[in-house]
């Protein structure tokens, strides 16, 4: 190492510094680049290989309106499909006001106490909460001590448990992107806090609101492992009572204590069987589960998209 | 009117308010014995959450349907004084205040008053235009929704008689239902001054309201302010002399969170009674 | 006198009632309490967590000893005798977690100083939601990757690698969590200001020497938690190991062989027919407060540390 005057006097070679320097960000820019098209490659590798192997039973109707069968080639998704769309009904109920609520308040009406810093220091950590955990608490509370059974209001409250902290962040988020300029406009008229959250704040943190709780919603449609914790089979050859009804009142909340199954379940059930022919049918599960979450994501990224415009 | 001159003749025989006292650069306050008072600050201290003090002992009158300007450096304190008079500081937490705004007649301490009604009292127009994501018609009435005022016809008889008073009317009248935003800088910051107009607030306060503004839409502000002088009380902070000069009645000048002189305005500039104001305005500081 | 509406003047046209003060006053409160209690219920859920968990691993901890739980190496639960070490699942926890990160901390560094530093806005735009895309693909999904086409891949050039192992969860978790890890790390970086780059910049600096000696110091607490946080979300993965390691409880670190996580081994009780009550039911909620205190102590660090960069800009 020369030091510093020692190199003017001898006379810096700037243009070969200035090549390495060129060519060490060239390199570097290249292996991120480099990364960036494996990862990317292998995940699409691996989606196009699911995709190919369950295509078989993807391209047969009959594989979304049958039941699970012992014969894998009759395997449908039926009763998976309608379990999924069921708990994810109960789930957003709960959830999505439960989340954004607690979200507004937080942005809107908490005080500097002590009670915030709980909430706060709270909802962080159960952003972290492992998942099975929460599958855990459903098991010990829910199905034990309440006796609930392995029901869809079950897996749907377990499943919003768990999607709350996401509902929570993101709405909160969604509130402090708003120029406070507005907030500062709404107090200078005269609005109370209400009038303030209600009439400004609400409908400009819309978008991001909205797309916070799809996001959670798409997390909760691919989780799995609470909802094995609360006893959920993947061999359910019925569909729960249907929420419609011909006769007086119309609408029955009997779906709610029905047994069922949802698409995770389902297709870990067919992967975990040694049938070569089950992982056609689970290849195809997966496809289906994919697209499910994928198209809420992208719809959830448009709406902010969009917004942002 | 009655109320208020019985109130001159109680501050001027009361010759132990404090105020006096702790305005030492100025013995008197009251300037003109003829022009109604429409607020009153008292010995104002201010604290942000942070422990800091921002404003000291501060004490000068607001008169009745004038134009005061703040001046003084930046940091001096001005917008946080003027951002006292409708407590806006209160969105924010560990603000501290000691002393009195007291609105006159009634002598009512806005400091004591529920936020939310002195806001309801007190209007005030900001340094960047911000007008809701909304029409231009739903900007000039949000705060007549806001006190829960409904009735049709009486909103559309404001928003033609507050557009008017902003001289905005002429140029808007065929696209109410635009969207606010659509609008130039300058018809924005017009425009917040209705929807601060509408609401017929006692105060109006301008936070620098044509520093984000280009040199003709700022004419067009300053001769708005002038021609509200004589209906609306305005408190007005300004970063530029010239300006101050122009639009105000009176000016206090501002220094390290202390009011170092108050005066008409034109006083203040021709003839300052402290060094420190002539050192500023002459631009020899600050 | 009193109110601000009987004190305006009959002239004016804005007459605000009492009447809707009061009852935006009203509604006002009723929002704050109904608003406070939705927060309130956040709190119920750690509440009913720490509940469940404490209440029933203290009545398996009547049945086992403690001494035993942390000391034992064996780890059998349905046997007749059953044995409850905790080492054999840690280990198989270990083992995955670790080459999960030896996977995602080295790429998510290269790729979160690729987007934050060299990238151009457009590939930035374009990549970071495909990043949060592929964060919302399902952990089962990933499972069926490691299983049925990591494993027979790896097996090509692994002659004796079972078909049950830790290597290819480990490395599919690796993938999974990369998303995490990258988007974490670059908000990290970004959070960094400019002014320090532009000074690095003046100073003469290279690209990769603004990155490498100025971004990277400055958002190491940011970058660290991102790791921490990446810890804790592959300590508490479930589904891929679940159905790529076999579930059987082993005490191993050698990653080609199978073995069992403590949250796979809650997911294997779960799916035999367990009763209630009985002591491989309450190892679950034993299994379950492990878990549970790794992954808190993990997120507190790593909330602290990033709650410490964004204090710092």
């Amino acid at each position: 190492m020369k030091t510093l005057s020692e190199n003017i006097k001898s006379g810096i070679d700037y243009a070969s510094l200035s090549r390495k320097n060129r060519s060490r960000d060239i390199i570097f820019a290249s292996l991120g680049i480099i990364v960036l098209f494996i990862a990317i490659t292998t995940l699409v590798a691996l989606f196009l290989d699911l995709a190919v192997r369950g295509a078989p039973r993807l391209t047969d109707p009959d594989f979304y309106t049958s039941f699970p069968s012992r014969r894998p080639l009759d395997a449908g998704i039926l009763s998976a499909w309608v379990g999924t769309i069921m708990v994810m009904l109960v789930t957003a109920v709960i959830a999505v006001p439960l989340g954004i609520a607690a979200g507004l308040y937080l942005e809107e009406y908490a005080g500097k106490n002590w009670l915030t810093d709980v909430i706060e220091v709270n909802v962080s950590n159960l952003a972290g909460v492992p998942s099975i955990v929460y599958g855990l608490l459903a098991l010990g509370l829910f199905v034990q001590t309440f006796g609930m059974g392995e029901t869809v209001l079950v897996a749907g409250l377990v499943l919003s448990l768990l999607i709350l902290p996401i509902i929570i962040v993101s709405t909160r988020e969604a509130i402090r992107s708003i120029p406070n300029e507005l907030r500062e406009a709404a107090y200078g008229l005269g609005a109370n806090q209400w009038q303030t959250m209600a009439m400004y704040i609400i409908p400009a943190a819309k978008p991001g609101i909205i797309t916070g709780a799809i996001v959670g919603l798409s997390r909760a449609i691919g989780e799995t492992a609470p909802i094995i914790t609360i006893g959920a089979l993947s061999f359910i050859a019925f569909l729960p009572q249907s929420p419609v009804s011909g006769d007086f009142p119309f609408i029955s909340f009997e779906w709610l204590n029905s047994g069922f199954t949802v698409m995770p379940i389902q297709m870990f059930g067919w992967v975990s069987r040694p049938q070569a022919d089950f992982q056609i049918t689970a290849a195809a599960a997966g496809v289906v589960l994919i697209v499910m979450t994928l198209m809420m994501n992208a719809l959830a990224i448009y709406i902010r998209y969009r917004a942002r415009k | 009117m009655n109320g208020m001159s019985k109130f001159q003749t109680t501050v001027q025989d009361d010759s132990e308010k404090p105020m006096r006292k702790a305005s030492e650069h100025l013995d008197h306050w009251y300037l003109e014995p003829d022009s109604p008072t429409r607020a009153r600050v008292s010995n104002l201290k201010f604290w942000y959450g942070d422990g800091t003090q921002a404003i000291d002992d501060v004490s000068m009158p607001l008169i009745d349907k004038k134009v005061t300007a703040l001046i003084g450096p930046s940091g001096c304190g001005k917008s946080t004084f003027l951002r006292c008079f409708n407590r806006m500081h209160d969105l924010y937490p560990g603000v501290r205040y000691s002393g009195e705004i007291n609105l006159l007649p009634e002598d009512e301490d806005l400091i004591n008053l529920d936020p939310n009604i002195v806001r309801m009292r007190v209007g005030m127009v900001f340094q960047k235009p911000n007008p809701f994501p909304k029409s231009i018609y739903e900007n000039v009435i949000a705060g007549l929704r806001i006190r829960g005022i409904t009735k049709r016809s009486l909103l559309d008889e404001i928003v033609e008689d507050s557009l008017s008073k902003a001289a905005l009317w002429d140029e808007v009248k065929d696209r109410l239902h635009q969207p606010a935003l659509s609008m130039s800088g300058g018809q924005q910051q017009r425009l917040c001054i209705a929807r601060a107009l509408a609401v017929e607030p006692e105060i109006l306060l301008l936070d620098e309201p044509t520093s984000a503004l280009d040199p003709i839409a700022t004419a067009k502000v300053e001769d708005l302010i002038n021609k509200l002088a004589g209906d609306v009380t305005v408190l007005i902070v300004t970063h530029n002399m010239q300006q101050a000069a122009r639009i105000s009645d009176y000016t206090a000048y501002m220094y390290l969170g202390k009011l170092i002189e108050y005066n008409k305005t034109n006083d203040l500039f021709t003839a300052p009674r402290c060094q420190r104001t002539e050192d500023y305005i002459t631009g020899r500081f600050g | 006198m009193a109110t601000p509406s009987s004190r305006r003047l009959e002239t004016s046209k804005v007459q605000v009632s009492t009447h809707f003060l009061r009852k935006r006053e009203m509604i006002n409160q009723v929002a704050r309490y109904v608003l406070m209690l939705a927060a309130i219920i956040s709190v119920l859920v750690t509440i009913g967590i720490v509940y469940v968990l404490l209440s029933e691993a203290l009545v398996f901890f009547e049945q086992v000893s403690v001494w035993e739980f942390v000391s034992s190496t064996s780890w059998t639960p349905m046997f007749s005798r059953p044995t409850f070490g905790i080492w054999p699942l840690l280990s198989g926890t270990i083992v995955v977690s670790g080459i999960a990160l030896a996977v995602s901390i080295p790429f998510g560094l290269i790729l979160s100083v690729y987007l934050s530093e060299y990238a151009n806005p457009k590939v930035r735009e374009t990549v970071k939601p495909i990043l949060e895309l592929l964060e919302g693909v399902p952990t089962v999904v990933y499972g069926y990757f490691a299983l049925l086409v990591v494993t027979p891949l790896l097996q090509t050039f692994l002659p004796g690698l079972p078909g049950f192992n830790m290597l290819a969860p480990g490395l599919v978790m690796g993938i999974m969590i990369l998303p995490y890890t990258t988007s974490l790390s670059e908000d990290a970086m970004r959070a960094v200001p400019n002014s320090m780059r532009e000074g690095a910049y003046a100073l003469g600096y290279s690209r990769f020497h603004t990155a490498t000696k100025v971004v990277i110091p400055a958002a190491m607490s940011g970058i660290t938690a991102a790791f921490i946080l990446a810890m804790s979300r592959a300590v508490g993965e479930t589904m891929v190991v679940a159905i790529a390691a076999g579930q059987m409880p082993n005490f191993t670190f050698n990653p080609m062989e199978g073995a069992a996580t403590i949250t796979t081994f809650i997911v294997q009780v779960s799916l035999g027919d367990v009763s209630h009550g009985s002591i491989a039911y309450l190892s679950i909620f034993a299994a379950g407060m492990v878990l549970f205190l790794l992954t808190l102590i993990f997120n507190l660090i790593g909330f602290y540390l990033r709650k410490r960069y964004r204090q710092a800009y």
